[in-house]
């Protein structure tokens, strides 16, 4: 009897789960008018976290990045800086009552937070150049649907103290932040949130942290270190080894750490990039689309070659950096894309992690 | 688990993969726990590979899985979706446990003690059977999807 009470109870919620896995598709094309905005937007918000803990959040398929940005005269140029130059990544909540329009404002809100904070702090440091230029500016054509916000940059460039005609600002700190496909996480938030769910820095840890705060308290959002563990790592290392390349410009490296006291080893495995592409050919089945087992396929190929030759078993250690010819990442949540034609898919990726940490 | 107070006498054989030798002679065992730690890949082959050596009869309640790692996110190589999938697959509860931490590793030995004690048909009126289809009606409607 006992029995059937429990098992009673189970098929209850198992009803609610699927009546709240259907409605969120309809409601957002069924009611457009429907303006009671705290119980909708809540609602949806709720729905979405039930749907994260009790579905699994990495889909067993994905597709591989395509190549192309959504604008086609998109001025490679202007990207070109993004390429080359590694970044820290963080997650970032949807920043409130962000307008691109405000640019200018928020660069001179900025600069004098900054210069307060900097001279707020210690000791006199002869030779501390105050003389800074913030720039706030949008990129255009970073981006995976039309939906997804406009994304955009911040530099921090020193002024040159002479007053000569030809200045030259040094570049002292890069941050942009951007979303990539960030369609499960814009559908949750309201008007007045511009979700931009990945942050990347470049430059001194202490400039980045100055301007988190100060984003923080603008925008009421929050930042956190986005670190990738080795299953996403893996994934990575297999979706840049099937994208196609008419030349690779460096080998294909991947980099475990044992866990051994007192210190840590370090294992390096490079191969030719060649190479990887061919063994993933033969383990790719469906064109277009990446499975997991077609991932734990091709790593314990080599795995495997691995243990044949060194009688290491790499699986029972940690992947800690994988590098490819169109980027290489780090599980500290470092990121370097080589690759402009591949730009988008590693965005997207990285921007579907965020949203994951942020959720 | 052996700091834990028990009634009847209890012994735990640490194994590092089976099949157990065969040569030894040993007392009957009562519940098989196999620890995955989700930091290693080969943790999982290792288990998945040890699998095929029990015996049928075990995965009526005797068998269960214990993950372990899962609070170090960043550190994990396998994803939870594949534990989720042996245990289903195996018809055998999953148990998460970090055991570096002390307070759950207490905890859990309590719980697999409790487990342990019903296998053994030291405790009146449950079977391993009935706390295996107990176990069963708590999981969510995931497994649906797989």
């Amino acid at each position: 009897m006992y029995r059937n009470g429990v098992q009673g109870r189970y098929k209850q919620t198992m009803d609610s789960y699927d009546a709240s896995e259907s409605t969120p598709r309809q409601s957002t094309s069924s009611r457009p008018e429907d303006y009671f905005i705290g119980a909708t937007f809540l609602q949806k918000r709720l729905e979405s976290v039930r749907k994260q803990t009790s579905f699994v959040p990495t889909p067993p398929r994905r597709k591989i990045p395509h190549c192309s940005l959504l604008q086609e005269d998109v001025d490679l140029q202007k990207v070109a800086f993004l390429l080359h130059k590694q970044w820290t990544l963080y997650s970032l909540t949807p920043l409130y009552k962000f307008s691109y329009s405000n640019l200018k404002e928020y660069s001179r809100l900025l600069n004098a937070f900054i210069v307060a904070e900097k001279q707020k702090g210690l000791a006199v440091e002869v030779g501390e150049d105050f003389n800074i230029k913030v720039i706030f500016s949008t990129l255009l054509g970073i981006k995976g649907t039309q939906r997804d916000p406009e994304a955009f940059l911040v530099q921090i460039l020193s002024k040159s103290q002479l007053p000569s005609e030809n200045r030259e600002s040094k570049v002292l700190w890069t941050g942009w932040f951007c979303c990539i496909f960030g369609d499960s996480l814009l559908e949750t938030v309201s008007e007045d949130f511009t979700c931009l769910p990945l942050f990347l820095a470049n430059g001194t840890e202490s400039n980045t942290a100055i301007i988190g705060t100060w984003f923080q308290k603008t925008f009421d959002c929050y930042f956190s270190p986005l670190a990738i563990n080795a299953f996403n790592l893996s994934w990575m290392a297999a979706m840049w080894t099937a994208c196609k390349m008419d030349h690779y410009v460096a080998t294909t490296e991947f980099l475990w750490s044992v866990p051994c006291s007192p210190q840590s080893l370090d294992i390096s495995y490079a191969i030719h990039p060649e190479d990887a592409k061919a063994l993933w050919d033969s383990v790719h089945k469906t064109p277009g689309e990446v499975t997991q087992e077609e991932v734990d396929l091709f790593m314990d190929c080599l795995y495997s070659h691995f243990h044949r030759h060194f009688k290491i078993h790499l699986s029972a250690t940690r992947l800690v950096r994988v590098s490819t010819s169109v980027a290489s990442a780090h599980t500290d949540g470092k990121i370097k894309i080589l690759c402009h034609k591949y730009l988008i898919g590693v965005l997207a990726y990285l921007t579907e992690l965020a949203i994951f940490q942020i959720e | 688990m052996l700091k834990e107070d028990c009634a009847s006498e209890l012994k735990v054989h640490l194994a590092k993969s089976l099949p157990l030798p065969s040569s030894v002679n040993r007392p009957r065992i009562d519940l098989i726990v196999f620890v995955i730690n989700l930091h290693s890949k080969y943790s999982l082959q290792n288990t998945e590979e040890s699998l095929r050596h029990v015996d049928a009869s075990f995965f009526l309640g005797k068998v269960c899985f214990l993950a372990t790692g899962a609070g170090r996110e960043s550190h994990c190589s396998i994803h939870r979706h594949t534990v989720v999938k042996l245990a289903h697959t195996y018809q055998s509860p999953l148990l998460y446990c970090d055991l570096e931490v002390e307070a759950f590793r207490a905890t859990m030995a309590q719980r697999l003690v409790r487990m342990l004690q019903v296998c053994a048909g030291h405790v009146p009126g449950v079977s391993a059977l009935n706390l295996l289809s107990l176990l069963r009606s708590s999981e969510g409607p995931s497994l649906e999807d797989m």
